[in-house]
């Protein structure tokens, strides 16, 4: 999938703070539940991603902690912190009224 | 709680950044080889599985740069690497940045000594209460005689003081001081010392809030004739008394009289002036009498004003009894007019003029420095062209490497304005001491406020030597660098139009700093040659003042100077001795008005006649070599009852008796006493201070025993040789007739002279230093600016002179390029002076501001300095090996 512009890293940091919504976890982990919870239609790049996460973290609205992954190396693991959850709540109530929005123009015949 | 989240990454980011670059290294390396576990789960080798993990991956370091972008602190980094890389660069070429450093610390060292100079003087506050609300008063007449050099401030007498004080009700109170000298004595006559007091008022220390350090200040009662309080000032406390507190309450002795110390003044307490040792209170040196007199000015005023009162109208009250005043005493030199003076003003008043010129120098030289440190950073971006060029090509941003080059003008700018201060504490010391009139009333230190303003002006001198450098070593045509090989002559053309430009301005302002000093050290000349009007070759001079309790008749005051004249004039080595009382050249001493009963009474309200009053023994004029152009001098027949003689000078006999014999005339002076004196003699003029024109003097006889207001006598000496060598003779045989006199002033008569143009001389030398030392930097700035062109021309020049150029057309080439900025600058410059010296017109004695010699010396210097400087560039150029220049890049 191609890297358009503004529209993704809006709705990136909407994906990621959902993605996150669960438990904590690293961000190799981040960009294989999105793509797999889209089905395989969304496919987040590296050049993306990281930004984006450390973006977020700047923000407050994630926060990182150092831990042991599954393979037994060190890996920085993401949880949402409680900013976070009302950002998201705002985000998903913003993105629904959008896409509402956009819905109803594409669809009028 | 997001803020303190914030916070905290804020801080961890500020603190921990090396950590949290090397954690985002492992992040994404941790990421890769998740990628490459699931390449390699997906069924490819594992060779294969890296490259197509890093092929996704994309460009590590690119993803790096991304991350950190979302950083916080970010500016702050790439502000310190900036200072980081200045740092390097500068060092890498040490001797540019240490003569660029030099160059700056000089500039900003003489500024920052001068400003605190001028901040201890024009700025800052004196240390009494609301110093705002503070004025001096004085007198105005209105006569054209009295105004014709300036605004006439004329020191306020007794009478009127009070008279304001009792009359007027504008001012919250009023206060009056004067000078006075005593010969200052041990309780048992031990010790005898000179010493500069002053007389004030009992109101004076309430009045501008000062508090002594111990005991009291005047008590009203106190303040009346023959009174004999005394308050000490620090420095004669601790010099003298060695600041033992006990002394309050103790004795001393002032001219003999015991007076009790009733207090010590505070250490920071210096006003007028720091020479005075002693305050008494103002009515214990009058006497009753003299308290009446309206026409004996000697006093200043000090007024607070009343809160809701303004200025303006307190001054008209006060003004409304002065004229009421003058128009009883029509016939008396009374003021008509009062002007108001703030104390700052009137305690700089001598030295607001020259330290303003000088801050101007030295704004010129800071200038002329930045320029060279300008021209200097433009010849390194030239060489630095090509890796401005392909950084720019590769993306950075305009304003980035303007900051770059930016900070390294502010790098040198730093260093050097830290030199400069460290060098502007040694030469501030240096100048307040060297300085002789600068009223040190506080004492001349650097503190914040100074150091503020040289940081200010290290970031002006950084923006100003850097800026344009920057700016123009970023623009679009430096891409055009990019496709230029080095063998085209065109291609840093407007480079050297650059430089060229600054050093033009650099020369055109030094020019202007050349003939500004040259005008002043021309006129401090004048100023030293003048014609005192007597002899002053091989002449001592001492002051001595007989006190009044012991030398209370006149007899024994006539019988002292005689037998010291008798003395003297037997010593070895002695050709002649004046005994007199101000000396020719030792300023003002002072002035009475007269009446000639011969010519008709002058109509009330008109111009006075007013003549300076001196003493004179029978052998002044002789020795002194003032010349006698009518009558005779004094006899020794001239003394007690026969003493109503005297002799006036050229100038009196010229203004008030034109065109006639003025001997046998008679003149009476109120002042002295109503009788009239007879005029035996007009003698040559003398002038009473170098640079002031001639005044109308009377002379009186020494031995008439009639002194009011003064025991002050001024000996001088003429010597064989070396007069400084008679001095412990002449002593000797003073303490021989009287073991506790002591004598003041024991000086040359050159140096006595040389004491009142001192200023002169001082602000002439500093503003030649500072000519001399901007001369050198354009020098400097010249040399390195011809050095540079002939680089760039040197493919060119091989040209020529393989194609048959002689070495001396080459030169006369490389010359004319030189000196075309040179020329050009001095015409620029020559035309700023001739603007600029309009300014300096009122401190120039008898030179004229557009003085041709002046400026013609100034032009031949610098035309003489730029052809050294252009001479070696040149001379290089044309021995140049044509093969040689034609091969090198």
């Amino acid at each position: 999938m191609g890297k358009p512009s503004d529209l993704v890293q809006g709705t990136l940091d909407l994906l990621i703070l959902k993605t996150l919504l669960p438990d904590q976890i690293h961000g190799w982990a981040i960009a294989k539940r999105i793509q797999q919870l889209s089905g395989e239609v969304l496919q987040v790049q590296q050049g993306s991603l990281y930004p984006a996460l450390h973006r977020l973290e700047q923000q407050g609205w994630i926060k990182a902690k150092w831990a042991e992954s599954e393979t037994g190396r060190q890996a920085k693991f993401y949880s949402l912190t409680s900013a976070g959850r009302a950002q998201l709540e705002k985000e998903t109530a913003n993105w629904n009224r959008l896409s509402a929005a956009i819905n109803i123009i594409v669809s009028e015949a | 709680m997001r803020w303190l989240d914030r916070l905290r990454i804020r801080i961890a980011m500020l603190l921990g950044r090396r950590r949290a670059a090397t954690r985002l290294d492992d992040e994404l390396t941790f990421h890769l080889e998740h990628q490459i576990a699931e390449n390699v789960a997906a069924g490819m080798k594992p060779d294969e599985a890296r490259y197509a993990a890093l092929r996704t991956f994309g460009n590590p370091a690119l993803l790096r740069e991304q991350s950190r972008a979302a950083w916080s602190w970010n500016w702050l980094e790439s502000v310190l690497r900036d200072f980081r890389y200045s740092a390097r660069t500068l060092r890498r070429t040490p001797a540019f940045s240490l003569m660029a450093i030099l160059v700056i610390a000089l500039c900003i060292g003489a500024a920052t000594s001068l400003f605190t100079i001028v901040r201890s003087v024009l700025l800052r506050p004196l240390p009494f209460r609301d110093p705002g609300q503070l004025v001096m008063v004085y007198e105005h007449f209105r006569g054209d005689w009295a105004n014709q050099d300036s605004f006439n401030y004329n020191v306020v007498s007794p009478a009127d003081y009070y008279d304001w004080r009792a009359q007027s009700h504008g001012f919250q109170d009023m206060a009056a001081w004067r000078w006075w000298q005593f010969n200052l004595t041990g309780e048992h006559d031990e010790l005898p010392e000179v010493v500069t007091a002053a007389a004030g008022t009992w109101n004076f220390f309430p009045l501008l809030g000062v508090q002594p350090a111990l005991g009291r200040t005047f008590t009203e009662s106190e303040d009346h004739p023959g009174s004999n309080a005394v308050m000490l000032t620090w420095s004669v406390f601790e010099r003298r008394f060695a600041g033992d507190p006990s002394i309050v309450d103790r004795q001393i002795h002032l001219d003999g009289k015991p007076c009790t110390v009733v207090g010590i003044l505070p250490k920071d307490f210096a006003y007028p002036d720091a020479t005075v040792q002693v305050w008494v209170p103002y009515q214990a040196v009058a006497t009753p009498e003299s308290l009446r007199h309206h026409d004996w000015h000697g006093s200043h005023v000090v007024a607070r004003l009343r809160s809701g009162v303004s200025l303006a109208s307190a001054v008209s009250q006060v003004e409304a009894v002065q004229f009421h005043e003058h128009m009883q005493y029509l016939n008396a030199p009374v003021a008509e007019d009062v002007a108001p003076r703030a104390i700052t003003d009137d305690l700089a008043k001598d030295v607001k003029k020259p330290l303003i010129l000088l801050l101007c120098a030295v704004a010129c030289m800071l200038f002329i420095g930045c320029l060279n440190v300008a021209n200097l950073l433009v010849a390194r971006g030239a060489a630095r062209q090509k890796e401005v060029a392909i950084r720019g090509a590769l993306g950075a941003q305009r304003w980035t490497l303007v900051r770059e080059q930016l900070t390294e003008s502010l790098v040198i700018c730093f260093a050097g304005g830290a030199a400069g201060v460290l060098l502007s504490l040694v030469a501030t010391r240096w100048l307040a001491h060297a300085w002789k009139d600068l009223p040190s009333a506080q004492g001349i230190h650097i503190d914040g406020m100074v150091l503020g303003f040289a940081c200010a002006l290290v970031f002006a001198a950084a923006m100003l030597a850097g800026l344009l450098p920057a700016v123009t070593s970023t623009g679009r045509a430096v891409f055009a660098t990019l496709q230029a090989s080095s063998r085209t002559t065109g291609g840093s053309l407007s480079r050297t139009a650059l430089r060229k430009t600054l050093l033009t301005v650099e020369i055109a302002v030094t020019v202007v700093l050349l003939v500004s000093a040259g005008l002043l050290l021309k006129s401090f000349v004048r100023l030293r040659s003048t014609d005192v009007g007597c002899t002053t070759g091989n002449v001592l001079t001492m002051s001595y003042s007989l006190p009044k309790e012991k030398y209370d008749k006149p007899e024994k005051v006539n019988a002292f100077n005689e037998s010291l004249l008798a003395r003297l004039r037997a010593l070895p080595g002695v050709r002649a001795v004046a005994l007199g009382s101000t000396l020719p050249g030792n300023s003002w001493g002072g002035d009475d008005i007269f009446t000639i009963p011969e010519h008709p009474p002058i109509t009330p309200g008109a111009e006075l006649p007013d003549a300076l009053n001196r003493l004179a023994d029978p052998g002044y004029f002789t020795a002194l070599g003032i010349p006698l152009l009518q009558g005779r001098f004094f006899t020794m027949q001239d003394r007690d009852d026969h003493a109503s003689k005297v002799i006036i000078s050229y100038q009196l006999a010229r203004q008030y008796f034109p065109g006639e014999n003025p001997i046998g005339k008679h003149l009476v002076v109120s002042a002295r006493d109503k009788s009239g004196y007879e005029i035996v003699g007009v003698v040559g003029d003398t002038l009473w201070q170098v640079g002031q024109p001639a005044k109308a003097t009377m002379y009186f006889p020494l031995f008439s025993g009639n002194f009011e207001n003064s025991f002050g006598f001024s000996l001088a000496m003429r010597t064989v040789s070396d007069s400084l060598a008679m001095s412990v003779p002449v002593q000797k045989q003073i303490a021989e007739l009287d073991p506790q006199l002591p004598v003041s002033d024991v000086l040359t008569f050159a140096q006595l002279i040389g004491g009142s143009i001192g200023n002169a001389s001082f602000s002439a030398t500093l503003i030649l230093v500072f000519a001399a030392l901007s001369l050198l930097l354009a020098s400097v700035g010249l040399y390195g600016v011809l050095s540079y062109l002939m680089t760039q021309r040197m493919a060119e020049i091989g040209i020529r002179i393989a194609l048959g150029a002689k070495r001396e057309q080459v030169l006369r080439l490389a010359l004319a390029d030189g000196l075309r900025p040179a020329i050009f600058g001095l015409a620029l410059g020559l035309a700023a002076s001739a603007a600029a010296v309009r300014l300096i017109q009122s401190m120039l004695y008898r030179t004229e501001a557009l003085d041709p010699v002046v400026f013609a010396t100034v032009a031949a210097t610098l035309l003489t300095v730029a052809a050294i400087a252009c001479i070696v560039p040149a001379w290089r150029a044309s021995h140049l090996d044509p093969m040689q220049a034609l091969r090198t890049e």
